[in-house]
């Protein structure tokens, strides 16, 4: 069992706990321990970036000093959160002056960042990490005949790291293929899902929702999976007010990868948070009733 | 005295500051503005607005929406053959619009933005009920009710939060603001 820090960020804590849950569930069947990093604080989301760097860097600093007084890795399973987390992480270890600045910050906590964890994505921790062959062997409910689309977003592969493929990865296909379900060609996968600009560009955010589900709609997918809450908010939440925007008639379930992944696994579709949609996930029904049967 | 820095000069040192190349290397191919999801809805495409700052353009850049209007999805960053942060650049021209209180009338984003760090600086932790009034007010009737609608689903399954959430060291963690900002407290 290797244990991590998990950061689950504000948003796990109400409107995507079917993630947090999932993800816990899902994750120590496959030999992974979470323990919640201690008084962690937001992110900062984009909104801090957009008033200082500096402050901002503060902020995501807290979190990482207080995981590497644990000795533990931490991983964020929302993509907003891991790219804050992961870049501050980066330029604190190569700008010894900012990691100062920061530092005198972090003394009014009683913290300090050294640079010595890292940071991951949750989708990157079981899809690459932990990896497809592992999950196949403990596949016990395979998803056979269920038809996903793999929807990367934006932040867990951009901005690049280092020289990976930010154009067409797949580990996600293949997180998928391990679970026995059929990885749709989804050519929007990695397109933006507006992110905050619902809140604040709303009929541009609609649009670009709009357009994302129509692809799904179009390859045949009978579900999104997604691997990020505000991506899972704006595809499945704002699912009605775009069909009264637009007069469409989407009906397209969007579920977190960890509540396939928990299925496949053969965990009980309750202990996932499966029944929180607005959007009701009929297409996996078939599944989660083996699952039940079974227990 | 020294001259005053050009605004594409003063743009470009924001953007080595996030690790950037600066902006007077684009080459105006305009793949940033291809690849943008959000290009049809701004004022300037990202390659005008490049084309813009270089020609020292301040007034109209900072009055149109183009960078509020940046989800920054990194798209653009990824692909530019020059290695120009656009999404990074975004970024800049928010904080300089921000700094300077020089942007475009009604837009909700530096009101949001500026309404979600006070959130943050007062419990450590973001709470959506506190932060709907500083869009939802600016919303048109339908819009407001639609999103009251979608408020309303999210309840009655239990994903809204009653209580705002607060981090334990609330008090260390203002004074640790404070040593970034030294602007006094905001709750």
């Amino acid at each position: 069992m290797k244990t991590y820090a998990l950061f689950p960020g504000c948003s796990l804590e109400k409107i995507a706990l079917s993630y947090a849950q999932s993800a816990v569930e899902s994750a120590r069947l496959l030999g992974v321990e979470f323990k919640e990093l201690a008084d962690w604080n937001c992110c900062g989301a984009t909104a801090y970036f957009h008033v200082d760097e500096l402050l901002a860097y503060t902020l995501s600093a807290r979190n990482l000093a207080q995981a590497e007084r644990e000795n533990l890795d931490v991983v964020a399973p929302c993509a907003a959160c891991y790219k804050n987390m992961y870049f501050t992480n980066e330029y604190l270890k190569s700008d010894p002056d900012l990691a100062e600045h920061v530092n005198f910050a972090l003394e009014e906590d009683g913290l300090h960042f050294s640079g010595k964890i890292a940071v991951r994505h949750l989708l990157e921790l079981l899809a690459r990490e932990v990896g497809p062959e592992q999950v196949r062997q403990r596949v016990t409910n395979p998803l056979e005949g269920l038809r996903v689309a793999p929807y990367y977003g934006c932040q867990i592969i951009r901005p690049r790291k280092a020289n990976e493929d930010v154009e067409q990865p797949q580990f996600f296909e293949e997180l998928l293929l391990a679970m026995g379900a059929v990885a749709v060609d989804y050519p929007y996968k990695l397109r933006c899902c507006s992110g905050s600009l619902l809140i604040t560009s709303r009929h541009a955010a609609l649009s670009l929702v709009r357009d994302l589900l129509q692809c799904a709609v179009d390859r045949q997918a009978a579900v999104i999976a997604t691997a990020c809450p505000l991506c899972q908010v704006n595809l499945e939440c704002y699912q009605q007010q775009v069909n009264q925007e637009f007069g469409t008639d989407f009906s397209m379930p969007v579920m977190y990868f960890t509540q396939l992944l928990g299925l496949a696994l053969g965990i009980p579709p309750k202990r996932l948070g499966i029944g929180s949609e607005l959007v009701e996930a009929t297409p996996v029904a078939p599944y989660a009733d083996r699952v039940e049967r079974a227990a | 005295m020294q001259a005053k820095l050009p605004f594409s000069q003063e743009i470009s040192n924001l953007l080595y500051a996030a690790h950037g190349n600066p902006v007077q290397t684009c080459i105006q191919c305009g793949t940033c503005s291809a690849t943008c999801p959000v290009a049809d809805f701004m004022d300037y495409t990202p390659r005008r607005l490049i084309g813009m700052i270089r020609a020292d353009m301040k007034d109209e850049v900072l009055d149109s929406n183009t960078f509020w209007f940046c989800a920054s999805c990194y798209h653009c960053t990824v692909r530019c053959p020059k290695g120009i942060d656009i999404a990074g650049l975004m970024y800049g021209l928010k904080r300089y619009s921000m700094w300077h209180g020089h942007y475009q009338e009604g837009l909700i984003g530096p009101v949001f933005s500026e309404a979600f760090v006070k959130t943050i600086m007062g419990s450590g932790r973001s709470y959506e009920p506190v932060l709907a009034p500083s869009y939802m007010l600016s919303f048109n009737l339908r819009e407001f009710l639609q999103e009251a609608q979608t408020a309303t689903s999210l309840m009655l399954k239990g994903r809204l939060p009653v209580l705002p959430p607060r981090i334990r060291h609330l008090e260390e963690f203002k004074r640790m603001v404070e040593r970034v900002i030294p602007l006094g407290r905001t709750s």
